[in-house]
């Protein structure tokens, strides 16, 4: 082909490109590990016990339900919507899975029945938030009042047991690993690698920064939210399940005011609110910053309340900061 | 009709000029609007008269230049700025408060009172009345403003341009989507205004609408003031001459293609309210062009050809088959491929790399066993800036540093790799400098050499003369001709392109 | 066109029958349900729900959500309830009872300020931020009161006696306070300037600015009202219940108060909402949380109900507008 060259000066067209570690240093992950290492160090102040491994990864047991969900959760943001509905969600599957086998229901059943009310419930979202194109973040609300609502209904003020065997998978080691971390660790390297690289991954990304031009392109965007939508619902009941394993039994608050916590990792993390950013590795470490957080100010002996107050005041300053670094390079 | 020579003007622009991103879409223009004249604004897309007229009502800024009103000069930074001054814009699409009334879309925030002082209900429905009836307008002033007609929105936003007693009142394009009796009505109220001493900037298209109310015309052409006159004074053709009458350079021509078998057929699209019993079809190796004004629907064919929104009814066939397409993703199956008109909305992914912005439309080439391949990644997007001349610093970069031609030939690269039997170009060159676009028209060229069947949309004249080896025209939602290139000159398409009147009675003063 | 107000119109319309409606079926079974008794009952329930919700309907009207309302509607309580408490201990004089009043509307109305600075200093989108300071402003109300509760002998009796009776036919005055808190919001909304513009940002808020309305400063104001009135409604809290308590006070409060929002009609694209729809939301939900426990059916599937009353609501918020849209798209073809 020809080539014309054009008139317009050189300067105009292009601006410099960053220099290659300026991209991969200066990203919301990298103040995320930061943060995590002062968090670390700043524990180890307070108390001896922080840098013993394997209290990091027992105290890690607490919140690996929720830092499960908040793996997918994120892929959920930066596809431009958001799920507050996935904390009730858990403690609903959790409580039609222990009030089934408390029916008598052989336990491997009862699971695929807790597993299916995931799913379901994840349909649900699904079917309002883009069959009927409602915005999702006031769906959820709705979902997340009903689902724990049912659970409530189902479960009342009581608590429903498990059978010995079913409880303690969170003393389950692997190489010295609890198995909860192992999963968690396992899912965030599997949807890491979807995320990153695979189409469907891609797609996700490309949704988020600008739905119209990926439906242009040939994109499914309603199969692929759908799907995560049904994504988040299933992870959600294993996470209940797994929690009343590690509880040992049922209550309907189970993961109450678990929406936050989750909504924390993925934005601590570095993802976008407004979609078409974020990262599993930021979720993934931002995890593990909140573990130490919360471990931290338990060691310290930090009341409960205060605790609400630095989680609730950690939200507000991580989405600040994201939406800073995001907008200076949105221009 | 006031004596041009004798009154002082009540706006005068000097030197105006604005640039767009590095595209100059106005260049140096002068133009007095005095009291007291219907003023008309005539051009092509894209000639300037529109960002001319938003210029003066405070939608944008000038680049370059000075604005006067009554003699004093003036910064007219905002609308909100422009209303104190007594400027007023109705846009075609009119903006209000659609869950307000229409009472109350006309006052508010202008009122300088305080946060809590009392809503005069009464005294706002009384002078709402006022000024419906003023207008000659039955408009239920209390209902919601959601839900009323195009007419009547306009109508409402020139009883605010009243309400605030606005001297200048500046008219985008006000007659597309009106029926001729609420034209008619229009027409009334402009003259009635002009009669008390205001003055009217009609922006049109329709010759004889602007022939039947103007006092004075102004012409623009490629961002420039070409003639102001009285419109008397100048005859239709001189009119369509001014506004397209340029040595129309030869960029190219078409590079001889065989042509082939049809490709693409289409028959008896209709999308009810859009366009309808839209028929044509697209041989391979040739380039057919859809000329038209901005509204005509010729998007909203594309879109509904590709199955972003389907139309309603209508079949289309792709190489002899009927086919159904009701999603994008089926189309590029097809072997179509859809280039749009606005790429920031619908084209790039702009935070994304120019790289991944290319290779978006072919995941199967991508990423064969299910993961991504950067190598295939990296070698599709070099082989893009290689063959599409891409100017750029790095693949890696987000794709919305570079500038409009780069980013529309990564857009073209994108649609290159699905290999498409049919590709549909909506507005290509729109904002893009004039060597590129050249590049571009070779481009073009050279896919149709290689057998595509290539659609082409555009509002630019020159172009689709250039370029097309027939020319259809859409006015209005309909398919209002089919000039093959023998026989098409600017004249022809334009003459497809404006609107006639369905009536033979003028509108008379 | 007359068929779309034809829409607006029903919407309150609709809201009544269904409460008559409803107050039969549960009459039809349960006849206790259809005495003055139980209006009182019912009333009661709805105070400090129809206070929030007067607030929460201005939120969502300018097309944002506030979730903090819970929080804020505790701390303001907290605050209340400590210097009644140390009154005398740290300024060494009792507070009037009805200082609580003044003191916890503004102390709602400066964490309200808090959620509306954060919002549009720094372009965040309302319903992250509340998400946040619904966590941030519980967690002050422990800090504040040191994890303990405020008990009933420290809330001042002629304050508990405002949620008892009144010598208007012994209705409480809380009642009073909440119906009089709903026409100052109507008149807010309808018949002030600032009131006025609350509606036409959540109806076009790209449309505002250009239009000179100070978008930043009508945002502060909503979301301080939106403060202030969940701290009214805190010091009814005290004066109802009698205590205060750290982390039950408030909590659930939001989403009992959207659902009254939503079913009472305002649309959660901002714009569209009226206080009389509101109230007749509230009143639905007082009605139908007084017939749960007289049908047997337990308490704890208040918040399930309230959960499908929110997704009820929005289906049919938008078929009804797609239908006015899809009505209006075939009158123009």
């Amino acid at each position: 082909m020809s080539t014309i060259k054009t008139a317009a000066p050189a300067q105009a067209d292009i601006s410099p490109v960053r220099p290659r570690w300026q991209t991969l240093l200066i990203r919301p992950e990298t103040m995320t590990f930061m943060l995590l290492v002062v968090g670390v160090f700043a524990g180890s102040l307070l108390s001896p016990f922080f840098l013993d491994l394997s209290y990091i990864l027992r105290s890690f047991t607490l919140y690996s339900e929720l830092a499960i969900v908040a793996l997918v959760l994120t892929m959920v943001i930066i596809a431009g919507e958001i799920d507050l509905s996935p904390a009730a969600n858990m403690a609903l599957s959790a409580c039609i899975f222990a009030w089934a086998q408390a029916s008598g229901v052989p336990i491997p059943l009862a699971i695929v029945i807790g597993l299916l009310s995931g799913l379901a419930m994840g349909a649900l979202n699904a079917f309002l938030v883009i069959g009927l194109q409602l915005p999702s973040i006031i769906v959820t609300i709705g979902t997340l009042t009903l689902f724990r609502g049912l659970a409530q209904v189902l479960a009342g003020d009581k608590s429903i047991r498990v059978p010995e065997w079913f409880i303690g998978v969170d003393k389950i080691m692997l190489a010295g690993v609890p198995l909860p971390v192992v999963l968690f660790i396992v899912l965030a390297i599997g949807l890491g690698i979807v995320l990153g690289g695979t189409i469907f991954g891609r797609n996700i990304y490309q949704i988020g920064t600008n739905e119209v031009a990926a439906r242009h392109a040939g994109i499914r965007s309603a199969r692929i939210k759908s799907t995560l939508f049904l994504l988040v619902g299933l992870v959600a009941s294993v996470a209940g399940i797994m929690t009343a394993s590690r509880l040992g039994s049922v209550r309907y608050d189970i993961a109450l005011g678990g929406e936050l916590q989750m909504v924390l990792m993925a934005m601590l993390g570095g993802t976008y609110i407004f979609g078409g950013r974020g990262t599993i590795l930021g979720t993934f470490l931002a995890a593990w910053l909140l573990v130490i957080v919360s471990t931290g100010m338990i060691v310290a002996n930090v009341l409960p309340a205060v605790q609400l107050v630095v989680l609730g005041g950690l939200l507000i300053v991580a989405i600040i900061a994201t939406n800073l670094i995001y907008s200076r390079t949105q221009r | 009709m006031t004596d041009t020579t004798a009154v002082a003007p009540l706006i005068s622009a000097r030197g105006i000029g604005k640039t767009f991103a590095t595209v100059d879409v106005l260049r140096d223009v002068d133009l007095d609007l005095l009291p007291g004249e219907i003023h008309a604004l005539l051009g092509e897309n894209g000639a300037g008269k529109s960002t001319f007229a938003k210029i003066l009502a405070g939608v944008h800024r000038p680049t370059r230049g000075s604005i006067t009103l009554n003699g004093k000069p003036v910064e007219v930074t905002s609308p909100v700025v422009a209303q104190k001054l007594g400027i007023t814009l109705i846009h075609q699409e009119p903006i209000s408060f659609p869950d307000l009334s229409v009472a109350e879309n006309l006052v508010i925030g202008a009122a300088e009172d305080g946060w809590f002082s009392r809503v005069p209900w009464a005294e706002m429905t009384r002078e709402a009345n006022r000024l419906m009836d003023l207008l000659g307008v039955r408009i239920d002033v209390t209902r919601p403003m959601r839900g009323l007609s195009i007419a009547d929105q306009q109508m409402v936003e020139i009883a605010r341009a009243l309400a605030s007693n606005s001297r200048l009142i500046i008219m985008d394009e006000p007659t597309a989507p009106l029926t001729p009796r609420e034209v008619e009505t229009l027409f009334a109220i402009a003259r009635k205004l002009r009669d008390e001493g205001r003055t009217i900037v009609f922006i049109s298209h329709r010759l004889e609408e602007v022939r039947a109310l103007c006092d004075r015309v102004t012409i623009f052409r490629d961002g420039n003031k070409i003639a102001t006159d009285t419109i008397g004074n100048l005859s239709d053709a001189d009119i369509i001459r001014l506004m397209i009458g340029r040595p129309v350079k030869e960029y190219m021509h078409k590079t001889g293609a065989t042509i082939g078998e049809v490709a693409l057929q289409v028959e008896g699209l209709t999308l009810p309210g859009v366009f309808s019993d839209i028929s044509f079809s697209v041989r391979k190796g040739e380039i057919v062009g859809l000329g038209g004004l901005v509204g005509a629907g010729r998007t909203d064919v594309a879109k509904a050809i590709f199955g972003v929104t389907p139309a309603a009814s209508g079949t289309v066939s792709i190489n002899g088959k009927r086919v159904s397409i009701t999603d994008p993703s089926q189309a590029i199956a097809l072997g179509l491929a859809f280039v749009p008109e606005d790429r920031a909305v619908a084209g790039i992914f702009r935070t994304l790399s120019v790289e991944q912005n290319i290779s978006v439309a072919v995941p199967k080439q991508l990423a064969p066993g299910g993961f991504i391949r950067r190598a295939v990644e990296r070698a599709m997007g070099e082989d893009a800036v290689r063959k599409l001349s891409i100017r750029l610093a790095s693949l890696r970069q987000p794709i919305g540093e570079l500038s409009g031609g780069n980013q529309q030939k990564a857009i073209l690269a994108r649609w290159l790799l699905t290999d498409p039997g049919v590709l549909i170009l909506d507005e290509p060159t729109r904002g893009i400098d004039i060597g590129v676009k050249a590049e571009f028209y070779s481009i073009i060229g050279e896919l149709a050499a290689q057998g595509r069947a290539i659609l082409l949309i555009s509002s630019e004249l020159p172009e689709l003369l250039a370029l097309c080896d027939r020319v259809l025209v859409m006015s209005e939602g309909r398919l209002t001709a089919d000039i093959p290139r023998a026989e098409a000159t600017q004249e022809a398409v334009m003459r497809a392109a404006v609107p006639r009147k369905s009536t033979t009675e003028g509108v008379a003063a | 066109m007359t068929t779309l107000r034809k829409i607006f119109l029903r919407r309150e319309a609709g809201i009544a029958v269904m409460i008559v409606l409803f107050c039969l079926a549960v009459g039809a079974v349960k006849p206790q349900f259809l005495t003055l008794d139980q209006l009182r009952i019912i009333l009661l329930l709805t105070p400090l729900i129809m206070i929030g919700a007067m607030g929460q309907m201005l939120v969502i009207v300018a097309r944002h959500v506030d979730l903090s309302i819970g929080s804020m509607l505790g701390v303001s309580a907290m605050v209340s309830g400590m210097l009644y408490r140390y009154d005398a201990t740290w300024f060494g004089v009792d507070l009037p009872w009805w200082s609580g009043i003044p003191i916890s509307i503004v102390v709602g109305a400066l964490l309200g300020l808090g959620n509306g600075l954060l919002i549009t200093l720094f372009r965040l989108p309302a319903i992250i931020v509340t998400l946040g300071t619904l966590s941030l402003y519980r967690g002050l109300t422990f800090i504040i009161s040191n994890a303990k509760q405020i008990d009933r002998q420290w809330i001042p009796s002629e304050l508990k006696g405002l949620a008892q009776t009144s010598p208007i036919m012994g209705i409480p005055w809380i009642i009073f306070i909440a119906f009089g808190v709903a026409l100052l919001t109507y008149f807010f909304a309808m018949h002030t300037r600032v009131g006025r513009q609350i509606f036409a940002l959540g109806s076009n808020p790209v449309a505002a600015p250009l239009r000179g309305i100070k978008v930043n400063q009508v945002t502060l104001l909503v979301f301080a009202i939106s403060g202030a009135l969940s701290g009214l409604a805190g010091i009814l809290y005290a004066s109802r219940w009698g205590f205060v308590n750290p982390s039950n006070t408030g909590s659930g409060f939001e989403f009992q108060v959207i659902a009254a929002v939503v079913i009472g009609g305002a649309s959660i694209n901002g714009g569209v909402g009226t206080v009389l729809g509101t109230v007749l939301g509230v009143l639905l939900l007082g009605c139908v949380s007084a017939a749960l426990p007289l049908l047997g059916i337990p308490g704890t599937s208040q918040a399930a109900i309230y959960g499908a009353v929110i997704l009820i609501a929005l289906v049919i918020d938008r078929s009804v507008r797609q239908q006015g849209i899809a009505s209006l798209k075939r009158a123009r073809a």
